[in-house]
């Protein structure tokens, strides 16, 4: 397991390195804001249209957007995060020297990672949430207790994230090139996290799937918490069945490629 | 005639390296058709959105499933033209920090040419391949009263749309040159723009609709031509012939690009590494 003091220091290296940065996060900023400009018109037309939609009043729809813009980069839904930088590690053979340090690879990559989104999510995720609370009627709590159930639930969803770009990025011990599996995790990654349109409001039994796969526990799980819509407990029950069964299921796939690794390259 | 022939010229580029890019996509055939794939997946989800909110409602701003389908049609057509075209001026930016646009400079060939043709990705053809499908099923869907020029409207909208949608990323690209690190800011105009046009007018507010009429004309992409097509009044009571100033407005549009390409080009500055 190595020394416990190297991943907290991990976690700082994470936060570190994208705060670097600066011009990029200005420009992340702005196009999440303007994708949650367009997003919202389209709710609010979508409430019009069919009132309380998914359990949801427009306030709440327009919560979401802006909870989803806020949460894009943190919770890399499209990729982005560590898993490219593992997959070109593995493809490379870089890995090899990774497998060689007395340090645990699934732990060092997940302390990486939270450094990365705690940056992400204060650098790029809080100035478009407070424009769109701003501009929009949204459905925010006041209690402060709400805010930390909350807060607890948006870490575990990043537990969650993570499990699933470690498995996608284990992926590229048998096929090498990570396009394709870029390309799943983005098409996956957005529209079951409920990106392009919350869960609730998928019709019948594709709904009734898509509430129930991991992905869940990334948006529509930390927005029903922070509007009040499911109780914490719940929550947070079913965000920790599935990190816990990624997380083992990651070290399965970690234990069989590791045993049967061939380093690229000369 | 020198204008005319650097044109030429570079077009000519453009074909050769843009054809290097699709033979050495082609060495790996499978890789390639699975990413083709990928690709149709990817640039669908947007609408399957579509789908499933109207398997909740009727109409989506007054608009009908068949009548925004047209929209969603020709937008998506427009920009996956323009994206197969000139989206790799897209990673200018990249090139600028490692100092590899260097050797663009030092090669007799016009700049714009290399960069838009540089690692050409032939896999994009699946957003306009899907923009294509989608436009197709809407015009037999829709109800219009057609006519000669109606019927002229649909592939003239679609071209001067890629014209608008290649001058925003050229121009995209020039930003590059001023700030590398900001690439993502053109994404909210390009790939924003596209997504906002999949949607009617009659969904967004008075005042961003103005400003994607007024001040980025992307409502002639698809707003205004569809809504002549379908007999629906104009955003923001327009003319009459604006459906018809699609043309004109791509030049505008590109008259600028144009100069703020050369601008950027002029202030470029190399990195020395």
């Amino acid at each position: 397991m190595g020394s416990w003091r190297v991943y907290p220091a991990v976690v700082v290296g994470g936060f570190r390195r994208y705060a670097t940065y600066r011009v990029a996060t200005a420009a992340g900023v702005f196009t999440n804001t303007v994708f949650g400009l367009i997003l919202v018109y389209t709710y609010l037309a979508l409430w019009e249209a069919r009132p309380g939609l998914g359990g949801y009043d427009q306030a709440q729809a327009v919560t979401y957007v802006w909870l989803g813009q806020a949460l894009f980069a943190m919770l890399a839904f499209q990729g982005g995060g560590f898993e490219v930088e593992l997959m070109e590690r593995i493809r490379t053979g870089e890995i090899a020297v990774d497998l060689y340090r007395p340090v645990d690879l699934q732990l060092w990559w997940l302390a990486n990672d939270v450094g990365r989104a705690v940056f992400q999510l204060l650098g790029r995720g809080v100035v478009p949430f407070v424009f769109g609370a701003l501009f929009f009627p949204t459905a925010l709590p006041g209690e402060v207790a709400v805010w930390g159930a909350f807060l607890l639930v948006l870490m575990a969803a990043l537990v969650v994230s993570f499990a699933i770009r470690y498995l996608f990025a284990l992926s590229a011990f048998w096929l090498l090139d990570g396009q394709g599996v870029a390309q799943a995790l983005m098409v996956t990654g957005l529209f079951c996290s409920g990106m392009t349109l919350p869960l609730n409001a998928f019709p019948g039994g594709l709904g009734e799937v898509v509430r129930v796969l991991p992905w869940a526990a990334q948006l529509q799980v930390p927005a029903d918490v922070l509007m009040g819509e499911s109780a914490l407990w719940e929550a947070l029950v079913f965000q920790g069945a599935w990190a816990v069964a990624l997380l083992a299921v990651g070290r399965l796939v970690q234990s069989a490629a590791t045993r049967r690794v061939v380093v690229q390259g000369g | 005639m020198r204008g005319a022939s650097r044109a030429v010229e570079g077009v000519r580029a453009y074909g050769l390296i843009a054809g290097m890019w699709i033979r050495s996509t082609m060495a790996y055939r499978a890789s390639f058709v699975l990413t083709v794939v990928g690709n149709l997946l990817l640039t669908g989800l947007d609408f399957v959105t579509i789908l499933l909110m109207f398997s909740q409602v009727d109409a989506l701003g007054g608009w009908t499933l068949p009548e925004v389908a047209l929209l969603y049609g020709l937008s998506v057509t427009a920009f996956g033209i323009a994206q197969l075209a000139f989206g790799s001026v897209a990673s200018l930016g990249g090139r600028v920090r490692d100092g590899s646009f260097d050797t663009l400079l030092v090669r007799p060939v016009p700049v714009l040419a290399q960069v838009a043709a540089d690692r050409f990705a032939l896999r994009r053809v699946g957003r306009g391949v899907q923009g294509v499908v989608v436009l197709g099923w809407a015009l037999v869907a829709v109800e219009v009263d057609w006519s000669v020029g109606k019927v002229l409207l649909v592939p003239v909208t679609v071209v001067c749309g890629a014209v608008i949608f290649s001058a925003l990323f050229v121009a995209g690209g020039a930003f590059q040159f001023l700030a590398q690190d900001a690439a993502e800011v053109q994404n909210a105009f390009t790939y924003g723009g596209t997504t906002l046009l999949q949607y009617p007018p009659s969904v967004f507010g008075r005042d961003l609709v103005r400003g994607v009429t007024f001040v980025l004309p992307l409502a002639f992409v698809n707003w205004v031509p569809a809504a002549h097509l379908l007999g629906r009044p104009y955003p923001l009571g327009l003319p009459e012939g604006a459906a018809f100033a699609g043309p004109l407005v791509a030049l505008v549009c590109v008259l600028p690009a144009a100069a703020v390409w050369r601008l950027g080009l002029r202030s470029y500055r190399s990195t020395g590494s």
